[in-house]
């Protein structure tokens, strides 16, 4: 019997290894974000404070709320994104499974790992330089509603991006070399993204007197947080996953 | 496992309509669970601001629009 038969673990096996890998992955980018963007946080808080006791008819997200105070809000980071990460790991889990009737053999985890790159690219870097992450005090209220939708329309436009990308790399054909496959791979996904750029509205709600400064280091660790996420996930996953088929592996052939 | 195996080296688990159900739920499921932490205002959870508060920080720094 080939051992490929019995190797391939079933759906809730991948499904508990995605969430256990995404919870864990979410912990961690929750420790950067803690270590890495909690100082600005605080800082672009101080900043809307000033602003709204200077103003008092501004009436923005109002963080003096006694609901949550400052310090339920640092600790709900943990719990925002470890329950994110678990939700991520398990849709990369569920993807990997739908991908699993394309592959032709056992990946050891590898089509985990490519997924994991191919959301950190569509479903964060492509989003992130059209609409950037914003600090507290940053951005318009009544800009909400439509900020969320088109954000979301963004992500869902890097996927589609990243797609088409892939097919662009699968349309050359396997027997050309790799530099054009690439060369239409990198032409399907730049097309997308740069359409999408340009036909998506743009919002400039940056305050003229928000420090730059502020508002690169939180972008940055923001930034810095979803590649921890994703980057955690991938590499969680695989791990995961391996450890699985080895001990399937292990458990039909007892002899090796 | 099947008698086909010998022909065909690979079983892909993932190759039937049974998984459709199990992983349309799946997927529901998770979005929600997205969904509550990166955008609900308590019409969902029904617990008010007070998730939308608590995860606040978290929604900030995941990049997710705000306020
Ligand atoms: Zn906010």
């Amino acid at each position: 019997m080939p051992l490929n038969t019995t190797t391939t673990p079933p759906f809730v096996a991948v499904l508990v290894r995605g969430l256990l890998a995404g919870l864990i992955a979410g912990l961690l980018a929750g420790t950067f974000a803690y270590v890495a963007g909690e100082p600005h946080v605080e800082a672009a808080i101080a900043i809307e404070e000033a602003a709204t006791h200077a103003e008092p008819a501004a009436g923005a997200h109002d963080h003096e709320d006694a609901l949550v105070g400052r310090t339920g809000q640092r600790g709900g980071l943990f719990l925002a994104t470890g329950l994110f990460g678990a939700a991520m790991g398990g849709l990369l889990a569920t993807a990997y499974v739908l991908l699993s009737r394309r592959r032709r053999g056992d990946d050891d985890g590898r089509s985990g790992l490519l997924l994991a790159g191919a959301a950190l690219l569509g479903a964060v870097i492509v989003p992130f330089l059209k609409y950037p992450a914003n600090p507290p005090a940053v951005g318009d209220p009544a800009t909400i509603n439509q900020r969320t939708v088109t954000y979301l329309l963004m992500v869902v436009l890097g996927l589609v991006a990243v797609w088409a990308g892939s097919l662009g790399y699968r349309s050359v054909g396997a027997q050309a070399p790799t530099w054009l496959r690439a060369t239409a791979a990198v032409g399907g996904f730049l097309l997308v993204t740069a359409v999408s750029y340009v036909v998506m509205p743009s919002f400039q709600e940056v305050p003229a007197d928000f420090p730059a400064t502020l508002l690169w280091s939180f972008r940055l660790a923001s930034l810095g947080t979803q590649v921890v996420l994703w980057t955690g996930i991938g590499l969680l996953f695989a791990a995961l996953m391996h450890h699985e088929r080895r001990r399937r592996a292990g458990t039909a052939l007892p002899s090796t | 496992m099947s008698s086909s195996a010998s022909s065909q080296p690979v079983v892909h688990p993932a190759g039937s309509v049974r998984l459709l159900w199990p992983v349309l739920a799946t997927v529901a499921v998770l979005t929600l669970l997205a969904y509550l932490v990166a955008f609900d205002q308590g019409a969902v959870s029904r617990s008010g601001m007070y998730l939308h508060e608590l995860m606040h920080d978290g929604r900030h720094l995941l990049g997710v629009p705000c306020h």
